[in-house]
């Protein structure tokens, strides 16, 4: 018996071999074109070389779909999408508001401004391409709620003890700046603490910064809403419990209530210091 | 140095410029002529690099070759197109889609989903004894990489590697990590030749070896 790829596949279906070139292991490389021939598996070396392409191919397609459709992947899609979405509406509302400024008396500031303009009724030329330009950039905003819809009901399902910590929407942000939520699990809480703060941390790296306190999870109002000095404790604290809701939603993926208890006690007490009135 | 390119990669005029070329489908826009030759653009692969500045590979057409970090198969379409069986390695899912697509236009590519840090999860599947081992690995430790798949290569077979100094330690001088990466290549390869491809990739250095 030997480890080839091809041991126990049958020859005249590629998904059997597939599965093997998959999960299968070998110690060594062997002359496995050989090998292939003389246990009957392919009839000549060209037989063999096509039989391994056809099987290399259906394992590669169905390697990569399971990947890429695998949850985790598509929450870190959403979120890059809503991001986008959200950029572009802003820039796209800039154009109206400064466009329809010129056309109409009274035309509110920022998003507000593209809802009131979309919804007008456009009696010139220029009025009409303006009306269209802002129903765009609506459709836009509405897409971008939709994903975060999208998110919201998604995360808890894919990493409830995350989700409940952090929120979806940072939940989704992580998921993606690790590139994945196998990724996010096996990253140290250095890493998830600063995980989009990269260009600071490099700039660290490099003896030009000091290092960075923080990257996504500033948006967090366990960071954010802590007083300045105690931030990077906070910080500190909130990535830990972090790193440990990812490893705990990505190995075994039950809700785990005592981590939650656990931080809110943890950042109670750095929180309390600022009453104390230490420094 | 040498000039002699492998059989099947020739010097064509593409737009009034001499540029290398290879025989088969287009795969990423790159310019083609009216014999079918497309250009292999030196700026978007290392080893187009080594090739173009004169390394002496040792290609000469027609040799099994096992490429490690094929992302989405920019390179290794020309090395299929002059190469023998060529077994495709890459850890990342979404370039493997792409790869996955460049390998159905060719019956001589093998595109595998694996990680080259762990031969074993590939050893069932690539032959022993190929000719050429090409590496183009951005990971840390690609020297690590280049040891552990020795073997599978022949004895009088060919390393070509292209390692990149960011790779290893973004803050170091890539001439630190090129003299470490090679020290670390020294107890399994003997190095034939070595030259920096910043003409067409920063931070590059391109070695040719051969194992001991």
């Amino acid at each position: 018996m030997t480890d080839a790829w091809f041991a126990g596949a049958n020859p005249d279906d590629p998904s059997s071999g597939a599965h093997r070139i998959r999960e299968g292991r070998a110690d060594a490389p062997a002359d496995w074109p050989t090998t292939a021939v003389e246990d009957g598996f392919a009839a000549d070396e060209d037989d063999y070389y096509e039989k391994l392409r056809a099987a290399t191919l259906t394992a590669a397609r169905d390697a990569v779909s399971e990947r890429e459709r695998a949850d985790d992947k598509q929450l870190a899609h959403a979120v890059r999408a809503m991001d986008d979405a959200e950029r572009t509406a802003n820039e796209l509302a800039e154009r109206v508001v400064e466009w329809a400024g010129t056309l109409y008396e009274d035309v509110p500031r920022g998003l507000d401004g593209v809802r009131d303009i979309a919804a007008r009724d456009p009696t010139t030329a220029a009025e009409e391409r303006v009306v269209s330009y802002a129903t765009r950039a609506v459709d836009l905003l509405d897409e971008r709620d939709d994903l975060q819809t999208f998110i919201e009901e998604r995360a808890p399902t894919i990493a409830p003890n995350l989700s409940e910590m952090a929120g979806p929407v940072l939940t989704a942000r992580l998921i993606s700046l690790a590139g994945g939520l196998d990724k996010l699990a096996k990253s140290p809480s250095g890493t998830v603490q600063v995980l989009g703060a990269e260009d600071a941390l490099f700039a660290h790296l490099k003896g030009r910064a000091p290092s960075p306190k923080h990257g996504v999870i500033f948006t967090h109002e366990y960071v954010r809403g802590t007083r300045r000095q105690d931030r990077g404790s906070a910080a500190r604290a909130f990535a830990g419990k972090l790193s440990i809701a990812a490893r705990i939603d990505y190995y075994s993926g039950d809700y785990r209530p005592e981590i939650h208890t656990e931080l809110a006690e943890r950042m109670a007490t750095i929180r309390a210091r600022a009453e104390e009135g230490d420094e | 140095m040498s000039d002699d390119l492998p059989a099947g990669v020739e010097r064509r005029s593409f737009d009034g410029r001499e540029r290398l070329s290879t025989q088969g489908t287009p795969v990423y826009g790159e310019p083609t002529d009216a014999d079918g030759w497309r250009a292999w653009d030196a700026t978007r692969s290392k080893l187009g690099g080594m090739l173009e500045l004169g390394m002496d590979t040792g290609l000469v057409g027609g040799e099994t070759v096992l490429y490690l970090g094929a992302a989405s198969g920019t390179t290794v379409s020309h090395v299929a197109d002059f190469a023998g069986p060529t077994y495709a390695v890459e850890f990342a899912p979404r370039p493997v889609r792409d790869l996955v697509g460049v390998a159905e236009a060719r019956d001589n590519l093998f595109p595998l989903l694996k990680d080259a840090r762990d031969p074993e999860s590939y050893a069932h599947v690539v032959e022993s004894d190929v000719d050429c081992l090409v590496m183009d690995v951005a990971t840390r430790g690609q020297a690590t990489v280049a040891v552990r798949n020795r073997q599978f290569l022949a004895d009088d077979g060919r390393l070509l590697m292209a390692v990149k100094a960011r790779s290893e330690d973004v803050t170091a001088d890539p001439d630190d990590v090129f003299d470490d990466v090679l020290d670390e290549l020294e107890p399994a390869y003997e190095i034939l030749e070595t030259a920096r491809l910043d003409r067409f990739h920063a931070d590059h250095l391109g070695i040719v070896a051969r194992p001991k």
